[in-house]
C-alpha cells in the first residue's frame, strides 16, 4: 500500500502535466471540432455538427494550404532521402575528412530555422540595390532574374522546398550513415570473394540491410513535411495566406490567432484533417513496407 | 551470532495465469551457528538465492520465522537487520571510487549512529587493509580486474560490521585460477571476522572446500545439510548422491535378491538388512577395484590417463547415462580387451529406493 | 594498376560530391557571417556582391543590441530555456525512476498509456493549450511560456530505459544499507545515467533555443518574445529602414550559442539525435 503510494507519487508531476496539456486537450479538440459558432470571447456555441469540417473544406485558403503543403510533401520527401542516401554512402566510402564532412552536414540541425531563414531570403531576394546572389548566378549563366520570394508561385515554392530539404538534410544524413556503419563488414568481405561487382552489391546487400532505417526516414520524413510551417514564415514573413505560401499548420494557427485568428473551432478541424491525412499516409507507408522491407 | 531459519516457505504467484503457485522455499527450518560458514548449494532454480534474499530481508516469507540470535527479524526491513551482501556481477557503484563505494553504506548512518568523515574514512581503509585493497582506494571499478572488484565489494558489505555476511554465487564470475584465490581469500576474511557467513553456490567443489557445513537444496526443499564431507560419504538420497562428486556417482539398475546385491545377473556384493526387490545402486567413481577376476564385468571403451589416477570409461548395460566412469590408481594397469572387471568397496557403494530415490541403508555381509 | 586508378578517379568525384553539399551547407552561414561584418553603406552598394571584405566593422552588432531590444530577446531565450530544461529534467527522472524501479499497481496500464499519448501530434492539442493559458490568464508571461514544454514523454521512455539497464543487485545492496529511494536515484542512478541524461538536456535546449510556434501563439508583447519571434519582429518592423548587414549580425548572435553547444558536444549530440531526435 505504502510502495503503491510512492509510485504515483514519482509519477504524479508527469501526470499533472500530461493530462492538462495533451490529454485533455486531445478529447478537446474534437468537442472543438464540432461546435458550431463558438466564440471565444463568450465561450457559447449555437449548435452542435460537422458545419466547422465543411466550412474549412470549403475554405479556398485551406484548399491553397493543402496544395502547397502536398507539393511540399510529394517533392521533398523523396528528393531529400535520395540525396541523403547519396551523400551518406558516399561518406562511408572515405576515411579523411570524414568527421569533418559528418560535423558540417549536421550544421543546419542546431540552427534556428528563422534565423536562417532570413539568409536564405536575402540570397534568393531581388532588391531595389542588388539582383541578389542567386539572381546574378542565373543571370551569368544567361537567364532572366526571379523574384523568388515574392515572385510566382513556382519560385516560392522552389525556395520552400530547397530550404526544407537544407534543414532535413542533417537528420537524414546521420541516421543513413550510422545504419550504413551497422551493416556487417562480412557480408561485403563475401561479397568481394564472390567477385561481386560494386551496383549488385548495392542493391542487394546494402540497400535490403538499410531498408529498415530508408523506411523509418521516410515514415518521419512524411509526418514532418505535412506538419511543414516555421520555415515557410521564415522565408515568406508571418502571413503566409497573402504570400499565397500558407500550410496545413498554418492555416490551422492563423485560424487561432492573429489577424485572421479567434476561431478554435475551425482551427480544430483543420488540425483534425491533417491528422486524419497523416495517420492515413502512415497508415498506407506501413502496408507497403510490409512488402518491400526486410527486418 | 547465530541464524535460526524456523519454518521458512516462500510462495510465488504462477505465472501464467491458471498455473500453480511456485514453492520457491519449502519449509526451510535450520540453526546456523554462530561464526560459521555456510554453503546453500544447488542446481539453478533450487531456490537457494531466494533463501539468501529471505534472509537479508529483500524478500518477505510467505510463512515461518528469522531470528538473528535471539532477535526475531522476520518482519524488519532489510535496512534494519545489519546484513552485508555480496553479488555475482560484485554490484559496485560503478561511478565511485572504491574509498566511495566502501563508505557508501557509512553514510546512511542517522542520528546517533552518524560517522565523522574522519571515522568514515578510518573504517573503510581498514576493511579495504582487510581484503588487501588499500592500494587501489582512488580507482573506478573499471579500472580494476574481477577479483580486485570482488574484494571491494567484500570490504563494502563488510565495513558496517553486519551481524551476518551474505554471498551470492560470489566467485562465479572469476576465471579459474582467480577463483582458486578468491575462495582461500574469503575463508581467510570469514576467520579473521568471525562473522556467521552464508554464500549461495551452484559449484559443489567451491561449496565443499571452503564451508563449516554445506545445505543441498532441490526445488525449494532442503535434501540435507552437513559437513561436506559427512554429505559426501554419506549422502541421504540419490539427489545429493548425483549432485556431489567430480566425476559424479555411477548409477546403476539393480535388485536384490536373498541377500544378494544384483546388477543384471551379475551378484557383485553380499549385503544384509535390505529386502528382495529392484533397487537402485550409485558407485562412486573411486569405488571402484581393479581385479582379474572381480564380481562386476563392464565393457571397456576406453583409458584416460590423468597422471596421479587412471580413469577407465566403460559402459554397462544397466547403468543410467552414457558412461561409467570409475577411477584407479595409475599402478593398475587394464589390459586391453573387451572386458573389464572390478571388485566394489562397500563404503562407496550407496543403495537408493528405486521410486523415491531415499537411501536404503545395509550391512556388509562378511 | 588500372584498377587502381580508376579506384583513385572514383574517390575524386566521391570527395567533389560530399564537398558541394558542404559547401551549399557553409555558405548560408558564411554569408550570414560576411554580411554582418559589412558596413551597411558597402552592403547596399554593392550590386554584385562581394565574397569576402576588406574592411570588416562591428557597427552592426553594436546596432543589433541598440536599436532593436535583442538582449532583452536573448534573455528571455535563456530564462525560458534554463527553466524549461530543468524542469522538464525533475520531472522526466522522477517518473523514469518511478517505471523503472518501483513497484506499484496500475504501473503498466499507465506507461502504455504514455507510450500511446506519444504519438500524438502538438498540432493537436496547442489550440486547446491556447485557449487553456488564455483563459488562465497567462498571455505574456514565462509561465505560460513554460508549463506546457515541460513533460516529454519521448524522454521519460529513453531516461526509463537507461535506468532499466541498471543491474538489481545495485539496488539490493543499497536497500540492505539503508539507503531510500530517493537517495539511491539521487547517489546512485543519476550519476550512472548521466550521459543519457545530459543527452537529453542538450536536446530540449536545442529544442528551446530554436522554438517558435508556441511562443509566437502566447506572446505579442515584445517584452516576452524569445530569439525565434525577435528575429522575425526584426524582419518585419526591426531597424527603420531594410538594415540587411544589422539584421545579419542579430542572426549571427542567435546562431552563436547553438553552434558553440555543439562544436563542444558534437559526439553526444548526433548519438542523442541518432537514438531518436526529430528536428521540431
Amino acid at each position: 500500500m505504502k510502495n503503491n503510494l510512492k509510485g504515483w507519487l514519482y509519477l504524479l508531476p508527469a501526470i499533472v502535466f500530461l493530462a492538462v496539456f495533451m490529454v485533455y486537450p486531445l478529447i478537446d479538440v474534437f468537442i472543438y471540432s464540432v461546435e458550431e459558432g463558438y466564440n471565444s470571447a463568450s465561450q457559447t456555441y449555437f449548435g452542435v455538427g460537422l458545419y466547422n469540417f465543411n466550412y474549412v473544406l470549403r475554405d479556398p485558403y485551406f484548399l491553397q494550404a493543402v496544395k502547397n503543403t502536398l507539393i511540399l510533401v510529394v517533392i521533398t520527401v523523396p528528393l531529400s532521402t535520395g540525396l541523403a542516401l547519396l551523400i551518406s554512402l558516399g561518406l562511408s566510402s572515405i576515411k579523411k575528412l570524414q568527421d569533418l564532412f559528418q560535423t558540417i552536414y549536421f550544421l543546419p540541425y542546431v540552427t534556428n530555422t528563422l534565423a536562417v531563414g532570413l539568409v536564405f531570403m536575402i540570397l534568393f531576394k531581388p532588391t531595389a540595390y542588388s539582383e541578389g546572389l542567386v539572381n546574378l548566378l542565373i543571370n551569368f549563366f544567361g537567364g532572366p532574374s526571379v523574384d523568388f520570394i515574392d515572385g510566382p508561385y513556382w519560385a516560392k515554392m522552389f525556395v520552400l522546398c530547397f530550404y526544407t530539404i537544407w534543414i532535413v538534410m542533417p537528420f537524414k544524413i546521420l541516421i543513413l550513415t550510422s545504419a550504413l556503419a551497422s551493416v556487417n563488414r562480412d557480408y561485403y568481405k563475401v561479397a568481394q570473394v564472390d567477385a561481386t561487382p560494386p551496383l549488385r552489391v548495392f542493391t542487394k546487400i546494402t540497400l535490403p540491410m538499410i531498408s529498415p532505417m530508408i523506411f523509418y526516414l521516410v515514415i518521419t520524413g512524411f509526418i514532418g513535411a505535412f506538419k511543414a510551417y516555421s520555415d515557410a514564415v521564415a522565408l515568406f514573413g508571418t502571413n503566409l495566406n497573402a504570400a499565397g505560401m500558407n500550410t496545413i499548420v498554418g492555416y490551422v494557427y492563423d485560424m487561432l490567432y492573429g489577424d485572421s485568428g479567434g476561431y478554435p473551432s475551425y482551427a480544430s478541424a483543420a488540425a483534425l484533417v491533417l491528422f486524419a491525412i497523416v495517420l492515413t499516409i502512415t497508415t498506407v507507408n506501413l502496408l507497403v513496407s510490409k512488402k518491400n522491407v526486410h527486418y | 551470532m547465530k541464524v535460526v531459519l524456523d519454518h521458512l516457505t516462500k510462495i510465488y504467484p504462477s505465472r501464467t495465469k491458471g498455473g500453480s503457485p511456485v514453492r520457491a522455499v519449502d519449509n526451510f527450518t535450520f540453526e546456523i551457528p554462530d561464526g560459521k560458514l555456510i554453503g546453500l548449494l544447488g542446481p539453478s532454480g533450487c531456490g537457494k538465492s531466494t533463501t539468501l534474499n529471505l534472509i537479508s530481508g529483500l524478500e518477505a516469507p510467505t510463512e515461518g520465522k528469522i531470528f538473528f540470535g535471539d532477535d526475531e527479524v522476520t518482519n524488519l526491513p532489510p535496512e534494519k537487520r545489519g546484513v552485508g551482501l555480496v553479488f555475482q556481477n560484485y554490484a559496485l557503484y560503478p561511478h565511485l571510487t572504491v574509498r566511495e563505494n566502501i563508505r557508501f553504506p557509512l553514510e546512511n548512518f542517522r542520528g546517533k549512529d552518524k560517522l565523522t568523515n574522519e571515522e568514515m574514512d578510518r573504517r573503510a581503509l581498514e576493511a579495504a587493509k582487510l581484503v588487501q585493497i588499500e592500494g587501489l582506494m582512488e580507482r573506478k571499478p573499471a579500472q580494476m580486474s574481477g577479483g580486485q572488484q570482488q574484494r571491494v565489494a567484500i570490504a563494502r558489505a563488510l565495513v558496517k560490521m553486519p551481524r551476518v555476511l551474505l554471498l551470492d554465487e560470489p566467485l562465479s564470475n572469476l576465471d579459474a585460477r582467480l577463483r582458486l584465490q578468491t575462495r582461500e581469500e574469503l575463508r581467510r576474511i570469514q576467520n579473521e571476522t568471525g562473522i556467521t557467513t552464508v554464500f549461495v553456490t551452484h559449484d559443489q567443489e567451491e561449496a565443499m572446500s571452503i564451508s563449516d557445513m554445506i545445505v543441498v537444496m532441490e526445488k525449494g526443499v532442503v535434501r540435507q545439510i552437513g559437513a561436506p564431507q559427512e554429505v559426501y560419504d554419506d549422502p541421504e538420497n540419490l539427489f545429493v548422491a548425483k549432485f556431489l562428486g567430480t566425476p559424479p556417482i555411477n548409477v546403476f539398475r539393480g535388485s536384490v535378491k536373498a541377500d544378494k546385491l544384483m546388477i543384471g545377473s551379475e551378484a557383485v556384493l553380499d549385503i544384509k538388512g535390505v529386502p528382495d526387490g529392484d533397487i537402485t545402486i550409485g558407485i562412486r567413481p573411486e569405488g571402484f577395484v581393479l581385479k582379474e577376476n572381480g564380481r562386476f564385468t563392464c565393457e571397456l571403451g576406453r583409458v584416460e590417463v590423468m597422471g596421479r589416477d587412471t580413469s577407465v570409461v566403460s559402459t554397462h548395460k544397466y547403468m543410467d547415462g552414457v558412461s561409467v566412469r570409475s577411477i584407479i590408481p595409475s599402478e593398475d594397469k587394464v589390459k586391453p580387451g573387451k572386458a573389464v572387471r572390478f571388485d566394489l568397496k562397500p563404503s562407496k557403494v550407496h543403495l537408493f529406493d528405486s521410486k523415491t530415490g531415499e537411501r536404503v541403508y545395509y550391512e556388509v555381509k562378511k | 594498376m588500372n584498377n587502381k586508378k580508376s579506384v583513385s578517379v572514383g574517390k575524386v568525384l566521391i570527395y567533389i560530391f560530399l564537398a558541394i553539399w558542404a559547401i551549399m551547407v557553409i555558405f548560408p552561414f558564411y554569408w550570414m557571417v560576411l554580411t554582418s561584418i559589412k558596413s551597411y553603406s558597402s552592403y547596399n552598394g554593392e550590386y554584385v556582391p562581394q565574397f569576402f571584405t576588406l574592411s570588416p566593422t562591428l557597427e552592426n552588432y553594436i546596432a543589433a543590441f541598440t536599436q532593436v531590444p535583442l538582449a532583452k530577446y536573448f534573455l528571455n531565450t535563456l530564462i525560458f530555456t534554463v527553466v524549461t530544461t530543468a524542469v522538464m529534467l525533475v520531472v522526466v527522472i522522477l517518473a523514469a525512476f518511478a517505471f523503472a524501479r518501483l513497484e506499484f499497481r496500475g504501473k503498466d496500464l499507465v506507461f502504455t498509456l504514455f507510450l500511446s499519448l506519444m504519438m500524438i501530434p502538438n498540432e493537436l492539442v496547442i489550440i486547446t493549450n491556447f485557449q487553456t493559458i488564455t483563459s488562465l490568464g497567462m498571455r505574456n508571461t514565462f509561465l505560460g511560456l513554460i508549463l506546457p514544454s515541460i513533460t516529454s514523454i519521448f524522454y521519460i521512455y529513453l531516461l526509463k530505459e537507461n535506468f532499466a539497464e541498471i543491474p538489481d543487485e545495485l539496488y539490493k545492496a543499497a536497500k540492505v544499507d539503508g539507503t531510500s529511494d530517493f537517495k539511491y536515484l539521487i547517489k546512485v542512478m543519476i550519476p550512472i545515467s548521466q550521459p543519457t541524461i545530459v543527452t537529453i538536456t542538450i536536446l530540449k535546449v536545442i529544442e528551446c533555443w530554436n522554438s517558435y510556434v508556441w511562443p509566437r501563439l502566447i506572446t505579442d508583447d515584445e517584452a516576452y518574445f524569445l530569439v525565434s519571434n525577435g528575429i522575425q519582429e526584426i524582419r518585419e518592423n526591426g531597424f527603420g529602414r531594410e538594415n540587411i548587414p544589422a539584421m545579419m549580425a542579430a542572426v549571427v548572435v542567435i546562431s552563436l550559442p547553438l553552434i558553440i553547444l555543439f562544436l563542444i558536444f558534437r559526439k553526444k549530440i548526433m548519438a542523442g539525435v541518432s537514438r531518436g531526435g526529430t528536428k521540431g
